[in-house]
């Protein structure tokens, strides 16, 4: 696969490492969270197939956590982010 | 009808005339006892053993496809019970035994064979956790040695001692261990459960649950509605989709697993042996290919192939392990969606809707499993409580923190 | 033997002659010859065996389809078995040997398998052989495996290098016939960036074995002038004997060069193969098309093959593959080899045509209406039995047939993303499917234009296609004339007259009587058909076979060929050699070696070194006269523990956080809190997963205000700061924190021992007493007079201890001076075995405790995971299942009786309690042997251990078979208090 990333151009995913589901993103404080919600955070997932808002990190590149959008059943990319800007757009800061 | 080498030898001598389908195609019936969604090995197994083993009767698999055409019929063959975790061995041994008299039990020669399976070591601290594994095996009740790179190099005079970036030290191995000819466990289990009545029903993909009131009422399929009293989830790297119709997220990424045969060589290999420092296990078939594989291509997938980093990087494993096969050649690679767990352990519980019970999770590992899986969903499915080799495996375990995590890898499922 | 059935012509170059073996006969060829060629040359027909009759085989094609003739190649260590006879090029010296056949390839005891063939129909297997259960491992399975297999390996390693490389273009063209090369042609001259690959070592495709006309030339003449063209133009790369085998994801493909086949031994300097990976933005797969036979009774004698392929055999090589043919057909394009042979002088003597009409053939007795019902001939074919119209039989002697039931599309690599093919009835055959690579379209051929013009008009219609969504400018250049005729076929799958075995995978002996025995078995989808007769399965992935299964169903259960479908292919396109996928990958080089800074020096020394990860790393260093590693360790310990030891810990993973946030940040990544840590101080740090486990842990330093230097375990160096940077940018993007991997920035040495101070003292300008540089104590410094820094007080043995960085490329320096100052203080430098020595002696956590399965309550670390904050896993880790009171806590264990060793992955047992799982109480994690308390020693994780210490119990190792009485102590074996790394 090839990961258009949005600084550095077209780059094959080999030099990337995986690690899934955007909403990672969507921490909740572990202080005033549920443990349902806790729960819900660490270990569950929509996995759908067809579009996946995803994290990949350019391990051997430039560092950069991205959100890629890609089909889970063709691979077609259609969107590619950096993970800090989509993570300010969901309301994070510090 | 019953096979046997005489009924081979008087076929033959007749003109094969008298050899029966070994399942009916029927039309689905209005309502069941028991619906199992999902024709592959697990499905078919839990019907088999719930008709066979708990009594029960009205039952019907579901297949979107073809039988037997899921993870059972594209995997590695390999059975073994060398488990680290006590929630999982007792599990794996209970398959295991379970493998052992499969074929008299089901009247279908699926080619179970025991020839061992070997993990090498390359290091001391792999030596640690081998040995815990092994002595933990033993207390299960399964069986383990320790080999020395010695009595490794005897077996495999063809590995790489003398050059290798990894040295080999040694190897835990299950004798009790080998390989099945897969297809044949789907069939064998198929023939077996439509002979005792239970429906089989191809080409029929389930559109939707039909829950009322927090209780399951039937599927909604490519071929009407199906009336259902229990259902049975068993549908592997499929898991979500189709638990998304009772509205659940699971603790489940599916991810797509690849697999290799070589072209038929005449004997190397007698066991199974897996390479722990280069992602690479091997076996070779009865037929002669060398049937390997490696690690999972990483990323979420339904697309039930892979790419050309894994494949490279098995067969870079593959060669690090035996340098002597570089002049024998991949023949065909596919890949499988795998239903990856979020500790690499599997699910067989009921859900919070009444009469719906969910099989999945089994990560790469769901082939080993099949005859315990089948019976253990058999038994949650009939009386309503885990089997007890199978305690384990609930949801909840995520709730509590009591994850069955082998790699230690925590709730990242590329890694288990 | 003389090359009895040349003729004349073909693209061979006849002024050379070379020699080559088979099974150990000399014989000769051209260059340009494939082995196949040469030995139907010299008469040869027989070349192979088949997997279960072992019934004997002469190919059946002339290109890489090849099902029969498999030989193995070459001798020695670089033997090869599987080789297709027919795409392998004749080099002088050329040995090659029959296979899967013993004694010889002419009289083969496993041929009984034939005379049984009634009992060993498909899948026959899966229905004995169960009694008694014991018996398949012992006797069945043995038997079976003994006959399986093709080929045989040397079991030596393959001498040759393997190469990869990577290309990147605008289009690449599968496949060099002619819609190839017009494809290539077009986009070549508009200024496109083009790959064209063929699989055979001389381009043109059909066109070399043809007789057609292209232009007013040759088509092979207006091949190689296409080729001639694209070679003078700078954007084109022409790869010959280059297969594409696999297309993945986002147009990328893999493809195979074979650089040195076609030669002894590679040339110095040269790989074997290359493995391509080739990113294009278009792709055009031009890879042609297969012919498919029609199967009759005992249509797999050697002889009988491809109808296409004889005609290639006599126009491409000079080789007519018998001096009496006939010709089987549906189609008109069979005819073409009639007349082909007709004027290359070969005696034709019959065309048996199925269809009633059809062209007649002047000069050949073309038999309308007619079918092939039987062959006869033992090792070759003899004759045919051929059924007329009129319905009388007749005996015809041949000793070829060429067979022809239409061409297959090359469907292959349109199908690798599991786009299904589709049926096209007019020419009976399946097309690409829809929903096949993205950018990836066909031309000619290979998309079921089967007519030269058609190739032509296609290979340049969908070029421009392409330039035009490249967005550039290409005006059609006028194409050549070219024959033009249409496929006039009329299917037919096999004959349905005859009682006897009709083959269609000759390799696994398929044969109709299989295929309808899996109808009546109802293993009727294509899937189960494919798998029960393992139709297909075979090394040509049944490239020529496999519809004719898949129509034979469809008759069988009444419904039409696209409601019974297809199975699909799957990469590679050819099977691919290992070594090839390997590359360079492989002995020493299979992963790259890390080095340490000291790595130079402690070989000098003579230092036995261990793979941690891909470190290399110093495990001992082995003295004069030592010849155990038991000696080296102990004196290295004791020594330590006495005055003075060294040893290079640069492996751990070393990380500079900085930024005001920094200190924040640790409290989020960190269970313990660092945002209150002084200036000039480290503190230990354990660092936990989301799931509450602990993942990491080290010591890390505040260097200033706003600045700390993290250390991770070596093991998780990486995964560590991967994390780190998925908190900063993820999860809390507005941090102002930086971070950067210094690990192979600095050399770093532990220093340690009573004496270490007074050691470091000499090198470190700076004060470094108990008052100016405290326990715990980290800073700047300067050494050797101005050189730049990094100094810690930390403890891994429980010694007095620092360590200090220096810049890498002053590592090997450091070292050096570290041992001459050391000199007056007998200082030994030792490895990684003396570390684990002392960490364990002092109860360190490591690699086999953090184990990803464990808790800080588990390690004896729970105070640590403040609750007061928010930090990574400090929620998960609460969970009640994490909270056991009677779960796994961290101890020591000692043998009772001293002189018992212990063996780490014992497990813990009561005295006189049963060997069973719900006894099992735990296990050892790690074991030493404690020079210091004269001892093996060993941590444990044992359920309820913190309420264990002073308890006896066993520790027990099944598969060494001890059973060893031991005391349950505290992790912290040797001073406890710490008094010693305080002093």
């Amino acid at each position: 696969m090839i990961i258009n990333h949005p600084i550095l151009g077209p780059r094959d995913a080999q030099e990337f490492v995986y690690l899934g589901d955007a909403n990672l993103i969507n921490r909740p404080d572990g202080l005033t969270a549920s443990p349902q919600e806790m729960h819900d955070y660490v270990y569950l997932r929509t996995n759908p197939a067809g579009e996946h808002r995803e994290l990949w990190y350019h391990e051997q590149g430039d560092r950069s956590w991205l959100v890629v959008t890609r089909n889970t059943v063709t691979h077609e990319i259609t969107k590619v982010e950096l993970a800090r800007d989509v993570a300010r757009q969901m309301g994070r800061s510090k | 009808m019953r096979y046997s080498g005489f009924r081979v030898i008087a076929e033959a001598l007749t003109g094969h005339k008298g050899w029966k389908p070994v399942w009916r195609d029927p039309q689905p019936q209005a309502e069941y006892d028991y619906v199992i969604i999902g024709g592959g090995g697990h499905g078919l197994a839990t019907a088999y053993y719930l008709a066979k083993e708990f009594k029960q009767a009205r039952i019907a698999v579901l297949e979107k496809g073809y039988l037997g055409g899921g993870n059972v019929g594209r995997n590695t063959t390999i059975i073994r019970s060398n488990y680290l975790l006590d929630g999982n061995e007792p599990f794996y041994e209970f398959s295991l035994k379970l493998w052992e008299g499969l074929e008299q039990d089901f009247n279908y020669n699926a080619m179970v064979s025991q020839r061992g399976i070997m993990n090498l070591i390359h290091t001391d601290a792999q030596r640690d956790a081998f040995t815990r594994r092994g002595n933990g095996m033993i207390l299960n009740g399964a069986d383990a040695e320790l080999l020395s790179r010695d009595q490794v190099r005897a077996m495999y005079p063809f590995l790489n001692f003398d050059n290798a970036r990894f040295p080999i030290k040694g190897a835990l191995t299950q004798k009790r261990g080998g390989t099945v000819r897969h297809d044949a466990v789907a069939w064998g289990y198929a023939r077996g459960a439509d002979s005792r009545g239970v429906d089989l029903i191809q080409q029929c993909e389930v559109t939707g649950l039909r829950i009322e009131n927090g209780r399951i009422q039937g599927v909604e399929t490519t071929r009407g509605f199906i009336g259902a009293k229990k259902v049975g989830v068993a549908v592997a790297g499929s898991s979500s989709k189709v638990m998304a119709h009772a509205g659940m997220r699971l603790p489940i990424e599916s991810h797509v697993l690849q697999a290799f045969v070589s072209e038929g060589l005449k004997p190397l290999i007698d066991g199974v042996m897996t390479f722990g420092a280069g992602h690479f296990y091997v076996s070779q078939s009865d037929k002669g290919g060398l049937v390997f594989g490696g690690d999972i291509d990483g990323y979420n997938s339904y697309a039930q192939r892979g790419n050309l980093p894994v494949i490279e990087d098995v067969a870079e494993g593959g060669m690090a392990l035996m340098p002597m096969i570089g002049r024998a050649r991949l023949l065909r690679t596919w890949g499988g969606i795998m239903d990856m767990s979020m500790d690499g352990s599997p699910i067989i519980d009921k859900t919070h809707i009444e009469g719906l019970y969910f099989n999945g999770g089994w990560c790469y590992g769901g082939f080993k499993a099949t005859p315990a899986s089948g019976w253990c969903f058999a038994h949650l499915l009939a009386k309503d409580e885990p089997h007890k080799t199978a305690t384990a495996y609930r949801f909840d375990r995520f709730m509590k923190g009591l994850m069955i995590d082998e790699k230690g890898q925590g709730a990242t499922p590329n890694l288990h | 033997m003389s090359q009895v059935n040349r003729i004349s012509g073909g693209q061979i170059d006849r002024t050379q002659s070379i020699r080559f073996t088979f099974d150990g006969q000399p014989y000769a060829g051209h260059p340009g010859d494939t082995l196949a060629s040469a030995l139907l040359a010299n008469g040869v027909q027989l070349m192979g065996r088949s997997f279960k009759y072992h019934r004997p085989r002469g190919p059946l094609s002339a290109g890489s389809e090849e099902p029969n003739a498999l030989v193995e190649l070459r001798s020695g260590a670089r033997q090869e078995p599987n080789t297709r006879a027919t795409v392998a090029e004749l080099f002088d010296g050329l040995t090659a040997n029959s296979q899967n056949r013993w004694p010889s390839l002419r009289f083969d005891a496993l041929a009984i398998n034939d005379r049984l063939n009634t009992f060993f129909t498909a899948g026959f297997y899966y229905k004995t052989f169960m009694w008694p259960a014991a018996f398949w491992e012992k006797v069945y399975e043995p038997i079976i495996r003994r006959a399986a297999g093709l080929g045989s390996m040397s079991r030596l390693e393959d001498p040759d290098e393997y190469d990869k490389g990577f290309l990147h273009c605008d289009l690449l063209i599968i496949g060099a016939g002619p819609a190839g090369l017009m494809a290539a042609l077009t986009a070549g001259r508009a200024g496109a960036r083009v790959i064209l690959a063929d699989e055979d070592f001389r381009m043109g495709g059909r066109l070399n074995a043809e007789t057609y006309a292209v232009g007013d030339q040759a088509g092979a003449d207006w091949a190689a002038a296409a080729v001639a063209e694209l070679a003078s133009l700078p954007n084109v790369r022409l790869m010959n004997r280059t297969t594409v085998v696999g297309a993945f994801d986002h147009g990328i493909y893999s493809a195979v060069e074979r650089v040195s086949d076609h030669l002894p031994t590679p040339l110095p300097g040269k790989p074997r193969q290359t493995l391509w990976r080739i990113y294009s933005a278009h792709a055009i797969s031009a890879g042609g098309a297969t012919e498919r036979p029609v199967a009759f009774e005992n249509n797999d004698r050697p002889g009988i093959m491809l109808a296409g392929s004889l005609r290639a055999f006599a126009n491409r090589w000079g080789v007519a593959a018998g001096d009496r043919v006939a010709v089987f057909t549906n189609n008109d394009d069979g005819l073409r080899s009639a007349k082909d042979l007709q004027a290359k002088g070969v005696d034709v003597v019959a065309v048996i045509d199925c269809r009633e009409g059809g062209d007649l053939l002047p000069g050949i007795r073309h038999l309308r209406g007619a079918e092939v019902i039987d062959s006869g001939g033992r090792l070759g074919l003899k004759s045919i039995s051929v059924r007329q119209s009129s319905g009388k039989t007749e005996v015809i002697r041949v000793n070829a047939l060429g067979v022809s039931g239409g061409w297959n599309p090359n469907v292959n690599i349109t199908s690798h993303h599991r786009s299904r093919p589709e049926w096209r009835a007019d020419i009976a055959a399946f097309v690409p499917g829809a929903g096949g690579p993205d950018n990836l379209i066909s031309a000619g051929a290979a998309a079921g234009i089967l007519s030269t013009h058609g190739a032509l008009a296609t290979g340049q219609a969908q070029a421009l296609v392409v330039l035009e969504r490249l967005g550039r400018s290409a005006k059609p250049a006028a194409l050549p004339k070219a024959e033009d005729a249409p496929i006039a076929i009329s299917p037919l799958w096999y004959v349905h007259h005859g009682k006897g075995r009709a083959w269609i995978d000759p390799q696994n002996d398929v044969t109709i009587k299989d295929v309808k025995l899996a109808h009546q078995e109802n293993f009727s989808s294509v899937e189960h058909l494919k798998r029960y007769t393992t139709l297909g399965m075979a090394t040509d992935q049944g490239k020529t076979g496999n519809v004719i299964g898949l129509a034979v169903m469809a008759e069988l259960t009444g419904r039409s060929i696209p409601e019974t479908g297809t199975t699909i292919y799957r990469p590679p396109y050819t099977p691919v050699a290992m070594g090839t996928l390997a590359g360079r990958s492989r002995g020493k080089e299979f992963k790259p070696f890390r080095l340490t800074p000291s790595h130079k020096w402690a070989t000098e020394q003579g230092a036995v070194f261990v793979e941690v990860g891909n470190w290399l790393r110093a495990q001992w260093l082995p003295r004069e006269g030592e010849t155990h590693w038991r000696q080296s360790v102990d004196r290295e310990v004791l020594a330590t523990r006495k005055s003075v030891g060294i040893c290079d810990v640069t492996t751990l993973g070393k990380i500079d956080i900085q930024g005001t946030d920094a200190g924040a940040f640790l409290d989020r990544v960190y269970a313990n809190t660092f945002s209150t840590l002084a200036v000039g101080k480290c503190r230990y740090g354990l660092m936990l997963r989301e799931d509450g486990m602990v993942f990491d842990d080290g010591t890390t330093a505040r260097m200033g205000e706003h600045e700390f230097v993290m250390t991770t375990t070596t093991a998780n160096a990486v995964t560590v700061f991967r994390h780190l940077e998925y908190c900063r940018q993820c999860l809390w993007p507005d941090m102002d924190v930086q971070l950067i991997s210094t690990t192979e920035a600095w050399a770093q040495y532990s220093v340690a021992g009573p004496n270490a101070r007074r050691l470091l003292q000499k090198i470190v300008d700076q004060d470094i007493s108990d008052v100016a540089f405290p326990y715990m104590g980290a800073g700047n410094v300067t050494v050797c007079g101005g050189l730049r820094a990094r100094l810690f007080r930390i403890s891994f043995s429980g010694e007095l201890a620092y360590e200090i960085a220096v810049p890498t490329r002053y590592g090997d320096a450091m070292i050096r001076k570290l041992v001459e100052a050391g000199a007056e203080y007998d200082a030994v430098v030792y490895g990684t075995e003396t570390l684990g020595v002392m960490r364990i002696e002092k109860g360190h956590v490591a690699g086999n405790e953090l184990n990803g399965q464990s808790t800080a309550l588990n390690m004896g670390l729970g105070k640590m995971v403040s609750k007061k904050k928010d930090s990574i896993g400090m929620a998960m880790a609460q969970r009640e299942g994490m909270n056991n009171p009677a779960g796994y806590r961290l101890v020591g264990v000692k043998p009772v009786d001293a002189a018992n060793a212990l063996t780490a992955g014992s497990h813990f047992l009561e005295i006189g309690a049963a060997p069973i799982v719900e006894n099992d109480g735990g296990w050892l994690t790690s074991m030493v042997y404690s020079p210091h308390l004269g001892s093996h020693i060993a941590l444990g994780y044992l359920r309820g251990g913190d309420q264990k210490i002073g308890r006896r119990m066993r520790a027990v190792n099944f598969l060494n078979k001890t059973d060893i009485e031991v005391e349950i102590v505290s992790p912290h074996f040797f001073d406890p208090e710490g008094e010693r790394l305080r002093g």
